[in-house]
């Protein structure tokens, strides 16, 4: 016992203090892809996953990437894309609607600018209504729910519960029962054999309260898709408060999407220059 | 070896097993209805279990007839078939005459009947419409004080679904009926038709803790068939990688052994050395599940010295944390007296269950895919020893738990040998396009959990026309029920944490 405690103490403070401080992904980590207008853009099929759509009008051609649909693998940004595409490094992208995921930008024409859809304060601010803030915002408690994930996105949830991220410091914690949860957080596109699971547990957690989809698969279908096991992504079957790109998303950036469910942060706007 | 008729299959198998001691490796079912031989074909793949066996896997290969799809079971005789052909009756409807448990396993309540998703004429990209259906028939004890208790498949704490059905006198596990394929998502239907190189990375995210393992075993199949080989430095990383996502899991598993025996300090340490090594990974990989460093021709990203002397840094304060974390456990009777003699697996029903990986090895199998079917730098030029940890007298939590921190410790001592010979060259070798079609790659990786096998096959035009995955959770998880029937209700979570295994590359 003396031993045990001798120890502790040696080890030291673990904890982070995101978000009060910045977190800085290394080097390497794929965030959220840059789209640079002009350039020569993938074609569709170089996405795995369908996260990059094209269309035609009289502009030119306009190619767009779905940030819940991205698996962040990094295959349109190597060559002969590497120009076009560079993996930024930003991770905080959760959004309350799946169009705040789009990134689009106009290929052949060199002035225009990344067109994300443009922000509108007034509807975001509705989203993480005052009730769900002023109820849940300081306390909130969630219960985890798999949809048919890799249990990726599972493991980094449970990090957020080991010593480094401690997300109890904030007010939030993991419970056992819907019953004494406030909302829940989904992993996994929701599977055929899961999918009366899924409604039952949500319609046990009490009003109010926040469905948040963590990871592609949740958010969109992901590398999943849709299929004969397979929805398709958690808003197929219940409304989503909050979606969590990433593949899966690190723990901070799990955390950035929680504290924007009950609106403590805001969520995600222009893309940033990784 | 193809099979005249499948009356000879129990036969064969029999041989197989008896004569040559082998072991059932996979069974992969495919539909080759619009082939000229038109038939459905089962091919039930064996390998060798004597330990320093050459590196090969036997095929028995039996055409079953569309019109009418039977064949003999052989579960009663090869205990490791059971989930094999339950699994081919739900997805391609071929019917395992004489199978002692017929169940649906892989799709659940209200899947429509006669309706086959593995099967070509079906169409895997639309979802199915749930039809009314009965309560499924779980195995259970009836008699006088006996209690069942329903568990899942949402579970209390942050884990993958499963619904476990508890049969008990008193605490006493009297059967365990354990039912999974919750999370099975068509992943192998999804991968049909689609070029190699997009498949890889649905591959790579069957299971989040296995992604190296399920990436690299994918590649290597693949590789197979394109006829290339991988480049020295390339599998020295691939080797590497492979032992640090062995790493993270074992050092967590520890952690998370100690959750299910309440000894709050061996968890908070467990999780502090996994997130450090997660860390580390997310610096190697730009993923903390080092997904996106295996491609299939090599790997993606090397390892540069600055990477690699923080790399030892890590490997070298986990090493320490390791250790002192084992010595805490080991001088707190409360913990040792919780994992001694609990959930007991013995060596008969490992070896007739074909367990694999840490499970079979605490109960005195002596199996290791890196030894037994070479991958990564092991089938590379010079290539490193490697010490399989074997725990003959024991096959109880504690054996498990004791398995997994030797082979951490041996994790990293590998990391260090494969540093030592890296040699510049190049990265990755290019594939031929397209690659050349009709031809089967199988490749066996070492995963965290153990060996898993990898089928694939490409098809004219040089796309994936079949891949099968059978991962070692699908091996191992009816050796799970087994041995909680030796524990009590209580004891479950420390015995299903023991063996720690994954839903998701079980169920697909």
């Amino acid at each position: 016992m003396l031993r045990i405690l001798i120890n502790a103490l040696r080890t030291g403070v673990v904890t982070i203090r995101y978000p009060a401080e910045p977190s800085v992904p290394p080097n390497r980590f794929r965030g959220a892809p840059v789209l640079r207008p002009g350039s020569h853009l993938p074609p569709p099929s170089v996405c795995p996953a369908t996260a990059i759509s094209e269309l035609f009008d009289a502009e030119g051609r306009h190619v767009a990437l779905d940030l819940a649909r991205c698996i962040f693998c990094g295959r349109c940004a190597e060559d002969p894309w590497a120009d076009a595409v560079g993996m930024g490094r930003d991770f905080e992208l959760a959004a309350h609607c799946r169009d705040d995921l789009r990134i689009e930008v106009v290929a052949d024409d060199p002035a225009a600018t990344a067109a994300a859809p443009a922000p509108d304060r007034d509807a975001e601010a509705a989203r993480t209504s005052s009730e769900i803030h002023r109820v849940l915002g300081r306390s909130l408690h969630l219960r985890h729910l798999d949809a048919g994930s890799c249990n990726a996105c599972d493991w980094e949830l449970t990090a957020l519960l080991n010593p480094v991220y401690d997300v109890r410091r904030l007010g939030i914690d993991f419970v056992a029962s819907p019953r004494h949860a406030d909302g829940v957080v989904v992993t996994g596109p929701v599977t055929r054999n899961l999918e009366t699971a899924v409604r039952r547990t949500v319609e046990a957690v009490p009003d109010p309260r926040v469905v948040i989809a963590v990871g592609a698969c949740a958010a969109s279908g992901g590398i999943v898709g849709e299929g004969y096991a397979s929805a398709g992504g958690v808003d197929r079957v219940l409304p989503v408060d909050v979606y969590i790109p990433g593949c899966p998303p690190r723990p901070e950036a799990i955390l950035f999407g929680i504290l924007v469910a009950i609106g403590r942060l805001d969520a995600r706007r222009q893309p940033r220059e990784g | 070896m193809r099979l005249g008729r499948t009356g000879d299959l129990p036969a064969a198998a029999a041989v197989l097993i008896g004569g040559h001691s082998m072991a059932l490796a996979t069974v992969v079912a495919t539909d080759e209805t619009a082939t000229p031989d038109g038939d459905l074909k089962v091919r039930y793949v064996f390998e060798p279990t004597a330990p320093g066996a050459p590196d090969r896997f036997v095929t028995l290969l039996v055409s079953v007839d569309a019109a009418r799809p039977e064949v003999p079971s052989l579960t009663t005789a090869v205990p490791a078939a059971n989930w094999h052909e339950r699994e081919m009756q739900d997805l391609f409807g071929i019917i395992p005459v004489g199978h002692p448990d017929p169940r649906p396993l892989v799709v659940h309540d209200g899947w429509p009947q006669g309706v086959f998703p593995l099967r070509k004429a079906f169409d895997g990209s639309r979802r199915v419409p749930v039809e009314p259906a009965d309560e499924f028939p779980h195995l259970v004890a009836e008699g006088e004080g006996v209690f069942e208790i329903p568990v899942g498949p949402i579970h209390a704490g942050i884990i993958e679904p499963g619904h476990f059905r508890f049969t008990s006198v008193g605490e006493t596990v009297l059967h365990l009926d354990a039912r999974l394929f919750y999370t099975h998502r068509g992943l192998e239907k999804r991968m049909e038709g689609l070029s190699p190189l997009d498949a890889f990375y649905v591959a790579e995210r069957i299971c989040g803790v296995c992604s190296v393992a399920h990436g690299l075993g994918y590649c290597e199949a693949l590789e197979q068939i394109a006829g290339v080989d991988a480049p020295p430095r390339a599998r020295l990383i691939r080797s590497i990688i492979l032992e640090l996502e062995r790493l993270y899991n074992h050092v967590g598993d520890v952690g998370n052994i100690c959750a299910g025996a309440a000894f709050h300090y061996g968890t908070a340490t467990g999780a502090r050395l996994k997130e450090r090594l997660q860390q580390m990974n997310e610096r190697l990989a730009g993923n903390r599940f080092l997904r996106g460093l295996v491609v299939p021709g090599g790997v993606l990203l090397d390892l540069s010295d600055d990477l690699l002397r923080s790399l030892a840094v890590t490997l070298q304060d986990t090493l320490s944390g390791l250790d002192g974390l084992m010595g805490r456990i080991e001088a707190n009777p409360s913990v040792v007296d919780r994992l001694d003699d609990t959930g007991i697996l013995q060596h008969q029903a490992a070896v007739d269950l074909a367990v694999a990986g840490v499970a079979a090895r605490a109960s005195g199998v002596d199996r290791d895919a890196r030894r037994d079917h070479p991958h990564g730098a092991f089938a590379g030029p010079n290539p490193p020893d490697l010490h399989v940890v074997t725990i003959s007298d024991g096959g109880d939590a504690m054996a498990r738990m004791t398995v997994r921190a030797l082979e951490a410790r041996e994790s990293i001592r590998l990391v260090g040998e494969l540093v030592r010979r890296f040699e510049p060259g190049p990265l990755q070798v290019t594939l031929p396009e397209p690659l050349p079609g009709g031809r089967i790659g199988i490749s066996a990786i070492e995963s965290p959990r153990g060996e898993a096998v990898h089928w694939l096959r490409t098809d004219p035009r040089g796309r994936v026309e079949r891949y099968h995955l059978r991962s070692p959770s699908y091996h191992n998880w009816p050796a799970v029920a087994l041995a909680a029937e030796t524990a009590i209700v209580p004891d479950f979570p420390l015995v299903n944490k023991s063996f720690e295994l994954c839903y998701s590359c079980t169920d697909r």
